[in-house]
């Protein structure tokens, strides 16, 4: 029986997307077999980022209406074995698509993958709803910034209200350079706030664009900083106690130096 | 020299992180207790039922709300004051 993990934030444009693409690829590397599910109904995205976009033959809405079987709408990443995107529907709405639904279709992945990877759209409303329905556990992305930190504290609290407990914190595009001269929150400020556990956390990184260009996802490029921070991050996931490392991930985290593990 | 000096020194009260911070703080206050309309509604009727054994009020002006004052949030009640009832009458 696999995972089912939602990848959420409230804020749009904070790094959803690109989580989910990279945990997914991370996790396929290690072994693992994997569904990315596209849960942003309408705004399809996460298949672009994975350079999957010209293999969409049926849609999640396909599945979820009968209209395919589950199997037919999977769509196997032939560079890493075990990868499969569920793409999201692109010409339909959040409301094609129910909670319920939502629950099956996770229960049916669960099945058959060692993890379901569920990127979830902005917002709050339905789309939100749908992502989180089958999820066992999720994962907040937020970035340094005061507004995505207030909506990935409302986040936190619908998880709660949903029943998702012990959600875990990506502190996504910190500017090391910034924090330093004060001019960005630090991941220990930001702990400080949400108060929620610290999965890890991803530097800002012109790499991110340049993989993100050519459809690839930047886990993959050995030398890259955020790579090596989300290569770190797979590790947890998959239980391993990863410590964040000063130089490599922030510095300045004395207090939360400390070996940090998902299970 | 001097201009140096307070460069320095103010800088940690000044640095923009720490705004940030702070306005995250009551912003949040702000946004955790207005999660639920009912427990400010449930609040009103309690002080309506407290204070109108001391004075008549006009319970349809009445308003509370959360502000944010400096460094803090506060409770603001707004409670229009028709008639105060003579002290006899108050057990
Ligand atoms: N660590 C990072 N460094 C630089 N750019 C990033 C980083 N993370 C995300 N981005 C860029 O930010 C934009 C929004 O990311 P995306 O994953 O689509 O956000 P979301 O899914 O939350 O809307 C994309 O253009 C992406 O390439
Ligand atoms: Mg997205």
């Amino acid at each position: 029986m696999g995972e089912v993990i939602v990848v959420t934030s409230g804020k749009g444009g904070v790094g959803k997307t690109t989580t989910t693409a990279n945990l997914g690829t991370g996790l396929a590397q290690l072994g693992n077999k994997v569904a990315l599910v596209d849960a942003d109904i309408g705004l399809r995205n996460l298949d672009v980022v994975l350079g999957l976009e010209n293999r969409i033959v049926y849609d999640i809405t396909d599945v979820t209406g009968g209209h395919c079987r589950l199997r037919q709408a999977l769509i196997k990443d032939k560079r890493y074995e075990g990868l499969f995107l569920l793409p999201a529907a692109q010409t339909k709405d959040k409301t094609s698509v129910n909670p319920d639904q939502m629950k099956e279709l996770c229960g049916d992945l669960r099945q058959e993958f060692d993890y379901v990877i569920i990127d979830c759209p902005a917002g709050i409303e339905q789309g939100f709803k749908n992502a989180i329905a089958g999820a066992d556990r999720a994962v907040v992305v937020t970035t340094p910034e005061v507004s995505a930190v207030r909506d990935a504290d409302r986040i936190v609290g619908l998880l709660e209200a949903a029943e998702l407990r012990d959600p875990r914190l990506i502190v996504n595009r910190v500017r090391y350079k910034m924090v330093k001269a004060g001019d960005m929150m630090s991941i220990e400020d930001i702990i400080d706030i949400l108060a929620i556990d610290l999965l890890g956390v991803v530097p800002e990184d012109e790499m991110v664009v340049i993989t993100t260009n050519r459809g690839e996802a930047v886990i993959c490029d050995d030398r890259s900083r955020s790579g090596q921070a989300y290569r770190n991050i797979v590790r947890r996931i998959t239980g391993e106690q990863v410590p964040l490392l000063s130089l490599e991930e922030g510095g300045l985290m004395n207090r939360i130096r400390r070996m940090i593990g998902f299970k | 020299m001097l201009d140096f000096i307070t460069r320095i020194f103010g800088r940690e009260s000044n640095a923009s992180k720490n705004v940030a911070k702070e306005r995250l703080r009551l912003v949040l206050v702000h946004d955790r207790s207005s999660v639920s309309p009912q427990i400010l509604q449930d609040l009103k009727a309690d002080l309506i039922k407290v204070i109108s054994s001391y004075m008549e009020i006009d319970e349809e002006a009445l308003e509370v709300n959360f502000e944010n004052s400096e460094n803090q949030v506060a409770l603001i009640a707004n409670i229009p004051i028709k008639n105060v009832k003579r002290p006899a009458n108050v057990v």
